[in-house]
């Protein structure tokens, strides 16, 4: 098998958070991310799904080196590079990519379509075969976009259309990975499937790696190879997408998939359904044992005192609880 | 079933610099109590403008509104487009409430839980302060918030989204209203705390026999709850069935278009996307004939180029089932399994 | 709660000592000597050394410092032997131009520019409120469009114009009595009396104030009106009265109470331009007074130290009810 595009070991990031005022008492410490590993291989797209305060955004953002990881390893291609600094990062930066939940406001709005894809060569100092217009044009025609418009601002698309401007920003110099966080939740229903198409084309036509950072389920199911399911900042369960969705072994998974609506009246309304009591706890103050105890309808004695360790249970599946769902034979 | 809300002929614009926005345009629909009604369309179509008209709540000086909203109160009819506002607003709260996507920004950051849930209730009824807080407190409980009798004293921002949500259902049931509105109500919310709300919602329907309007965007939400829907495009119903037809039968290509567009978690099978082009038009200039003809791929199959010079009318094809299209049943039904729908 | 009123007493303390440190080292570097102004020109050495020690500002700056804050608290000595004498504490130091204790200048001083100050606050939060919510109620109508003329009209003149041509209208008119003018009234004797003496001034300083408070009123009702708490609040069934007075106002002026508290307690450091129009004797004019004729330094220090010191207790105050007003302030 060739090498990992990109390899997370370990990875956690922690958030100190102060009280503000002129003392800044330090309050305690967010464990956003506390362990996260993962491959992701070229032409592979990892989903990451999880609620909100699952740490989800953080780990997309620390593979990026967005934030500076508190512990573990980021090795993209072999290379760690957890301890590259800024300028070091630079050359790298061509290599791996991020496109944003609102396409609205990552587009600098006083700044032409054109000059918001040609920015990308400049910082690299990359001047594509054909010249920087030339190469303009056919990203925007790649993305779906009228390269006639190159000379229009950000205001006068859609929300598709924007989206379309961040990914063909993305792709402008070829990267290996894209980590793309919420890339179609703003937008809606019609234009969210367009979308997801680009992006699957993409990955066939130049054998990108997604890191897909999402909370919508439906989507996460259809794009990705691997599905990683955190919660409050740790993984529960990690398999392939198949293995996955058809026998969740995690109750949290298994939780999370019943509460997903289905369109189809009489299947959906026929499904079994796990209802979670409660919320989220606060990520400044977890549970201790397993995090996920609080709202697991297994939960045992044991669950709140041992914290689970992520145990791979079969090849390319993890799973990090003390009770197991069984898992359903493949039919 | 008698319903309870008839809505007839409603449209709404809005004035701006730019011309006449047509938000929502001749939409009629019914809905009687104990019966949910899903209105499903992407952001512009309509869906949210129609019902706050409904509610009164548009401001008369930038909305035109026509048409009719009548209410079947036990007192008799009420027209809530042509009555007075004073009128209006004392149906609010008492005969329709309604509750809105983003519950943190929807309840007031400096009152208290219980001040806000008692001052709807003081409206309606006579009786002190520590009254409203303790029906306050009752309601808390209802909708299933934990320790109501502390947490009614607690401050929006102390709650989580999900909590909040509740805590607005516990306000605009507090008056026992014949019809909710629930605009997106789950949208902002994680799909966990998204089941347990739409559960509530179903319980609170049955324990005070409202009439239900869903308002979403959510195809899967529609599908879990709703009795009846509403397919709404560019301000206008393209479709509207019982649940079941619009989903196994839908009758409109845009219906179609969008059933075939969404990943759906319960299909692993690796199909592709089937999505809709285009966007949908400015509701400032609208195309002549139908709004969705340019997006539609059945459209040459109409004869005489139909599509682009008439506006398709609301039909009713089979009983109960509405659909604004020139197509054929025939053609309809090709379309329905081209695009490999069930 | 009240850990965090500790805490932001003890933050003010610690604000107001370092400003006074910093008053005393600014005094200290500026190349005025004020001992050297003390008598005329052609004053001795001699003189002038025993003057400044008579002044007391023989001494390190840190003993001058030493001094005064000890001053605050027990009576001053100055000067020694048979020229001795003493300002009761607390003394903010003895003025040799006026020959009168500091305190006892300020002690005058004050009530006259505490009078102006609250009379004019009173008066331009009713102005600017009114007129911002009824601009904002009444947006795009002949009213809003009036109100923005007022608020030009108030922001554009300078309060020296203002306040004269005030002063000419209310002498052409016989309101004010020449003579009279800038008498000081106790309003524990005289209310109506005390009134008629401020009327002008108040009108003079209200006018500047209320026109930027008719702006942020307006345009805060305009923002606080469209969020969704206001369309739940009217789709409860809320009378568009009640929705105004509870929810929008609430939530709208409660920012307005910060800069109101602060520019209230700016102009109780004194309203030079408008005390002096009027012939008014407060702190405005006892500062101006005091920096451009005799530079008097215990007078310059005590004036300064006084309005810095207002601002920051009343940034306190102003804190500490908005953590009253606004919940989400008082877990943090």
């Amino acid at each position: 098998m060739s090498q990992p595009v990109l390899k997370l070991e370990g990875l956690k990031k922690h958030f100190e958070s102060t009280s503000g005022g002129i003392f800044n008492k330090k309050k305690g410490v967010v464990k956003a991310v506390d362990g996260v590993d993962l491959e992701i291989f070229p032409g592979e797209t990892v989903g990451l799904v999880g609620e909100s305060g699952s740490g989800k955004t953080t780990v997309g953002r620390t593979v990026l080196k967005l934030y500076e990881p508190t512990e573990g390893k980021i090795i993209f291609e072999g290379n760690d590079i957890t301890g590259l600094t800024r300028k070091q990062m630079k050359p790298l930066r061509s290599q791996m990519q991020m496109i944003f939940q609102d396409p609205f406001a990552s587009l600098n709005p006083r700044q032409t379509v054109g000059a918001l894809i040609g920015a990308t060569f400049e910082i690299q100092k990359i001047t594509p075969p054909g010249g920087v217009e030339a190469e303009i044009a056919r990203l925007m025609e790649r993305v779906g976009l009228n390269p006639e418009h190159v000379n229009r601002y950000p205001h006068e698309f859609s929300g598709g259309q924007r989206q379309r401007i961040g990914v063909a920003r993305a792709i402008a110099l070829k990267p290996k990975l894209i980590v793309a966080d919420e890339p179609v939740s703003a937008l809606d229903v019609s234009i969210q499937a367009q979308v997801v198409n680009l992006l699957d084309d993409l990955q066939q036509e130049f054998n990108l790696s997604y890191l897909f950072v999402a909370h919508d389920l439906s989507v996460v199911q259809h794009i990705s190879d691997k599905v990683i399911v955190m919660y409050l900042g740790k993984v529960m369960e990690q398999a392939n997408k198949i293995d996955l969705f058809r026998s969740p072994r995690h109750p949290y998974t298994k939780a999370l998939l019943s509460a997903v609506p289905v369109p189809d009246p009489i299947k959906g309304r026929a499904r079994e359904r796990i209802i979670l009591e409660g919320d989220l706890p606060s990520p400044m103050n977890p549970p201790a044992g397993c995090v996920f105890n609080t709202r697991c309808w297994k939960v045992q004695d044991k669950c709140r005192i041992e914290v689970p360790e992520l145990l791979q249970i079969a090849p390319g599946q993890s799973l990090a609880c003390h009770f197991p769902e069984p898992a359903v034979p493949a039919i | 079933m008698k319903p309870f809300l008839e809505v007839k002929n409603l449209t709404v614009s809005f004035p701006t610099e730019d011309g006449l926005v047509r938000a929502s345009n001749d939409v009629s629909f019914t809905v009687a109590r104990g019966e949910t009604l899903a209105v499903v369309g992407e952001s512009g179509s309509g869906k949210s403008v129609t019902s706050l008209a409904v509610m009164g709540l548009h401001s008369r000086r930038s909305a035109n509104i026509s048409g009719q909203a009548i209410l079947h109160l036990p007192t008799g009819p009420m027209d809530t487009i042509s009555a007075t506002p004073e009128a209006v607003r004392k149906l609010r709260g008492k005969s329709m409430a309604m509750i809105f996507q983003d519950p943190m920004s929807a309840l007031h950051p400096y009152y208290s839980i219980g001040d806000q849930i008692a001052e709807a209730w003081a409206l309606y009824n006579k009786g002190s302060k520590a009254d409203g807080i303790r029906r306050a407190t009752e309601m808390l409980e209802l909708v299933g918030i934990p320790e109501p009798g502390k947490r009614v004293r607690e401050f929006p921002h102390q709650f989580s989204g999900g909590m909040r949500q509740r805590v607005m259902i516990a306000m605009a049931l507090v008056n026992n209203p014949s019809l909710l509105i629930a605009d997106e109500p789950t949208t902002a919310l994680d799909v966990t705390v998204q089941s347990q709300i739409l559960k509530l919602l179903k319980d609170m329907q049955k324990e005070f026999n409202m009439a239900v309007i869903l308002i979403t965007h959510d195809l899967g939400v529609v599908a879990e709850v709703a009795d009846r829907v509403c397919v709404m495009y560019a301000g206008k119903i393209v479709e509207q069935a019982e649940i079941n037809d619009i989903y196994y039968k839908p009758d409109h290509p845009y219906t179609i278009g969008l059933l075939n567009s969404i990943p759906r978690v319960d299909q692993l099978e690796g199909r592709r996307l089937q999505a809709i082009p285009g966007q949908p038009p400015s509701l400032i200039s609208l195309p002549k004939g139908c709004a969705f003809r340019s997006r539609c791929s059945f459209s040459e199959q109409v004869p005489d180029n139909r599509c682009a010079t008439e506006v398709p009318d609301l039909n009713e094809k089979l009983e109960g089932h509405f659909s604004r299209c020139h197509l054929t049943e025939t053609q309809l039904t090709r379309a329905r399994s081209l695009a490999g729908s069930k | 709660m009240l850990k965090y009123l500790a805490r932001r007493l003890a933050a003010t303390l610690m604000v107001i000592t370092l400003v006074s440190m910093s008053v005393f080292l600014i005094f200290d570097v500026l190349p005025m000597d004020p001992a050297r102004l003390t008598c005329g020109k052609g004053c001795s050495p001699a003189v002038i050394e025993a003057n400044r020690h008579r002044l007391g500002l023989d001494v390190p700056v840190q003993v001058q410092y030493g001094r005064f804050v000890k001053g605050l608290f027990v009576d001053r000595q100055y000067g020694d032997g048979a020229a001795a004498f003493s300002c009761p504490a607390p003394a903010f130091g003895y003025s040799f131009n006026r020959h009168e204790c500091v305190t006892t200048l300020i002690a005058d001083a004050l009530p006259v520019t505490f009078s102006l100050a609250i009379g004019a606050f009173f008066l331009w939060l009713l102005i600017g409120i009114s007129l911002g919510v009824i601009a904002a109620k009444r947006q795009g109508k002949w009213q809003d469009k009036a109100s923005t003329a007022f608020v030009l009209f108030g922001i554009s003149l300078p309060t020296f114009i203002s306040g004269i041509l005030i002063l000419l209208m209310a002498l052409k008119f016989r309101l004010i009595d020449p003579i009279e003018m800038g008498r000081w009234v106790s309003p524990f004797e005289s209310p109506i009396g005390w009134a008629k003496n401020f009327i002008f001034p108040w009108l003079t300083l209200a006018l500047a104030f209320a026109a930027t408070y008719t702006r942020f009123t307006r345009s805060n009702v305009l923002e606080t009106s469209s969020e969704d708490y206001i369309r739940t609040a009217r789709a409860k069934g809320l009378s568009e009265k009640v929705v105004l007075r509870k929810h929008i106002l609430r939530a709208a002026l409660a920012p307005i109470l910060t800069i109101a508290g602060l520019d209230f307690a700016g102009l109780l450091g004194g309203a030079i331009i408008t005390e002096n129009i009027f012939n008014l004797p407060g702190l405005g004019r006892l500062s101006i007074r005091a920096v451009l004729n005799d530079y008097d330094l215990p007078v310059i220090v005590a004036t300064t130290l006084l309005a810095a010191t207002f601002v920051v207790v009343m940034n306190l105050l102003v804190d500490i009810a908005y953590a009253y007003i606004d919940p989400r302030v008082r877990v943090a």
